[in-house]
């Protein structure tokens, strides 16, 4: 039995649907992530398991009770808040230790339990202190230790590192996914920054406007889009629209634009004959010296437009010479690596038959 | 002078009116005369007189006892209603709680005087006086204790039950603390606000009660003597300290944090 399931949940405010029929369920011990542009329904989601929110219809089920009658504080889920949500006027201390006492734990253990939240997020020194005097990283490790130190069956974070710079940003996702997997705990974590995303979820559920696009892991989120929105939307994706002039269960035959004929991988539901795009992850698309050799089924002439130079890798937006923009990554330790590319000068692009991924319109 | 000179003296000059006749009222206090005109010399007999008068103890008691129970009332009506109008911002609700405290004086003691003996038939008297200086409490301190609502993170309420607080155990743990120093001034402000008001409490106290503005205003109507300096300056030191009081507490009660 699924931890949490949530059934056909609907959400609608005046004539906005928020949530519109939405169906998943979370494993326990899971890190799942709700991932959507901005205004997708994913934080009205989380607060309705919550319990700050009720759907107006639909259930959720936690362990298979359905919550529909619990108050947020009957619920063995907490939250961790964007904005932290510490209280003031209590030290840090004093911070963990309220759930702890809204339990009605004995004080001795609440004692130990505090000292042991505050040492699991490196903060052993800092209960006493106020939070007005910690800095933003800090907060979200006193923020994750009051929401830990009841172990919950559940933990609801709302982008939790949005306030966070790059730097810290980093180092706090490496802590909570470290985190997850020593406390054990299902972790339903919302974003909308998707390489955060790839890095800490097991399982992806990808929103736009109120519903669920795809849901699955990462790399299969990634290597396999189920639309051209979740292409778009989790990393870079050369679109390429096309139509299908033969399918076999050995590959498809697709008409580009004015690139003529390209090979492209089998579509389970692609006829002849029907329209869609190309989805060709940069990553794919080689680029090489105009005269080089290439053994490669799909390739084509073209100049290099620009090229962003990131360090570890070089991204090139080739311009074929139908003028379709193509953009190829290169890394920059590539065995043979001899040259940079420069602006205008003739390149090829090639890519594997089997490469990109065909998506119907 | 430098260049501000020009805003230097118009306010010098409005503070000199501001406090001069304060100045004078407390400096007569002290003086050894009876017609209060020139300084003969210094003395504490007009505040000894105060001590034996025994209209005026009354009156002061009457104040204080007014004053300290609107404010406990208005403090606890007042901080339910800041709370309700933050939570649930109800149009009306705004606009029923402020009308009092933007409403002339004069038009609520007379609404007031006609409630009182027309629609509830009551005797007038330290009752209907403290209805009254309630009424018009409430407004100040449900404006503070909003404010103070306003400028705080509303996930801090929502993390509290999460954790496992009832709605009750949240509003004492949490609520409270977070908006004590706005109640705290919100208190302060009704007390003064209650202690030295003239004219709801002339429309409403009847014949047979007076309060110490009451009194004053009696006094004044046969001669300005040094025992009303008196009264007036120890009504002027109260009033002050509070005033000084709720400042210490009001500026943070806008702040996010105590
Ligand atoms: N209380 C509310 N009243 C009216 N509309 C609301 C309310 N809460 C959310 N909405 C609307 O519902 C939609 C989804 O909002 P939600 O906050 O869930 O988005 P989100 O995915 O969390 O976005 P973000 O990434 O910006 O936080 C938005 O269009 C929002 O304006
Ligand atoms: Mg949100």
């Amino acid at each position: 039995m699924p931890l949490l399931e949530i059934r056909n949940v609907t959400r609608r405010f005046g004539t906005l649907t928020a949530i519109d029929r939405v169906t998943l369920s979370i494993e326990a011990g899971e890190f799942f992530t709700l991932l959507g542009p901005s205004g997708c329904g994913k934080t009205t989601l989380l607060r309705m398991i919550a319990g700050f929110d009720a759907p107006d219809a639909g259930s959720i089920f936690l362990d298979g009770r359905d919550l529909a009658d619990k108050p947020p504080e009957q619920r063995p889920v907490h939250t961790v808040f964007q904005s932290y949500a510490l209280f003031p006027h209590m030290s840090v201390a004093r911070n963990v230790a309220f759930p702890l006492q809204m339990a009605k734990k004995p004080p001795e253990e609440i004692a130990a339990k505090v000292k042991q939240a505050l040492a699991e997020v490196h903060l052993e020194d800092k209960g006493a202190s106020y939070p007005h005097e910690l800095s933003g990283g800090q907060k979200q490790r006193v923020a994750l230790a009051r929401a830990l130190v009841t172990r919950p069956r559940m933990l609801l974070l709302d982008e939790p590192l949005g306030a966070l710079d790059a730097k810290l940003r980093e180092q706090m996702e490496i802590e909570l996914i470290s985190l997850q997997r020593d406390v054990g705990i299902t972790f339903v974590f919302v974003t909308h920054a998707q390489p955060e995303a790839l890095a800490l979820s097991h399982r992806i559920a990808v929103m736009r406007d109120g519903r669920v696009e795809q849901m699955d892991t990462p790399s299969r989120l990634y290597g396999f889009p189920a639309n051209r929105f979740v292409a778009d939307f989790i990393g870079n994706c050369n679109m390429l629209p096309a139509t299908v002039s033969e399918a076999t269960p050995h590959g498809l035959r697709l008409a580009v634009g004015a690139l003529g004929e390209v090979a492209a991988p089998p579509a389970e539901r692609a006829r002849a004959g029907q329209a869609g795009v190309l989805a060709l992850r940069p990553e794919q698309v080689h680029i090489v010296a105009a005269n080089a050799a290439h053994e490669l089924k799909n390739h084509f002439a073209g100049r290099v437009r620009d090229f962003l130079y990131i360090g570890d890798v070089t991204t090139y937006v080739v311009e074929l010479e139908n003028g379709t923009r193509i953009e190829a990554l290169l890394a920059n330790s590539a065995p043979g690596r001899a040259r940079f590319f420069e602006v205008d000068e003739p390149v090829k692009v090639a890519w594997r038959h089997d490469a990109g991924i065909f998506l119907l319109d | 002078m430098n260049r501000s000179g020009w805003l230097w003296a118009p306010s010098l000059a409005v503070y000199a009116f501001l406090y001069v006749p304060l100045a004078i009222v407390v400096l007569f206090s002290f003086n050894d005369s009876r017609l209060s005109a020139e300084w003969v010399g210094f003395t504490l007999d007009w505040y000894r007189k105060l001590a034996t008068d025994d209209a005026m103890l009354a009156a002061a008691r009457n104040s204080l006892l007014i004053a300290l129970t609107a404010a406990l009332i208005a403090t606890v009506l007042g901080t339910m209603a800041g709370i309700a109008m933050h939570r649930y911002r109800i149009r009306g609700l705004t606009f029923l709680v402020l009308t009092p405290v933007a409403m002339p004086e004069i038009l609520l003691g007379v609404s007031l005087l006609v409630f009182f003996i027309q629609v509830l038939n009551l005797t007038l008297g330290l009752v209907s006086v403290l209805v009254a200086h309630i009424t018009f409490c409430i407004g100040f301190v449900a404006i503070i204790v909003r404010a103070r609502l306003a400028g705080m993170d509303e996930s801090i309420f929502e993390a509290a039950r999460d954790l496992g607080a009832t709605p009750w155990q949240s509003f004492r743990l949490v609520t409270l603390p977070l908006i004590m120093p706005a109640v705290t001034a919100g208190a302060l402000m009704s007390f003064t606000l209650s202690i030295d008001d003239f004219v709801i409490t002339f429309f409403t106290a009847g014949v047979g009660v007076s309060t110490l503005p009451l009194q004053i205003f009696t006094m004044i109507k046969v001669a300005v003597t040094p025992e009303v300096n008196a009264v007036s300056t120890l009504l002027m030191l109260v009033t002050l300290t509070l005033i000084v009081l709720a400042s210490r507490v009001a500026p943070d009660a806008l702040k996010g944090r105590t």
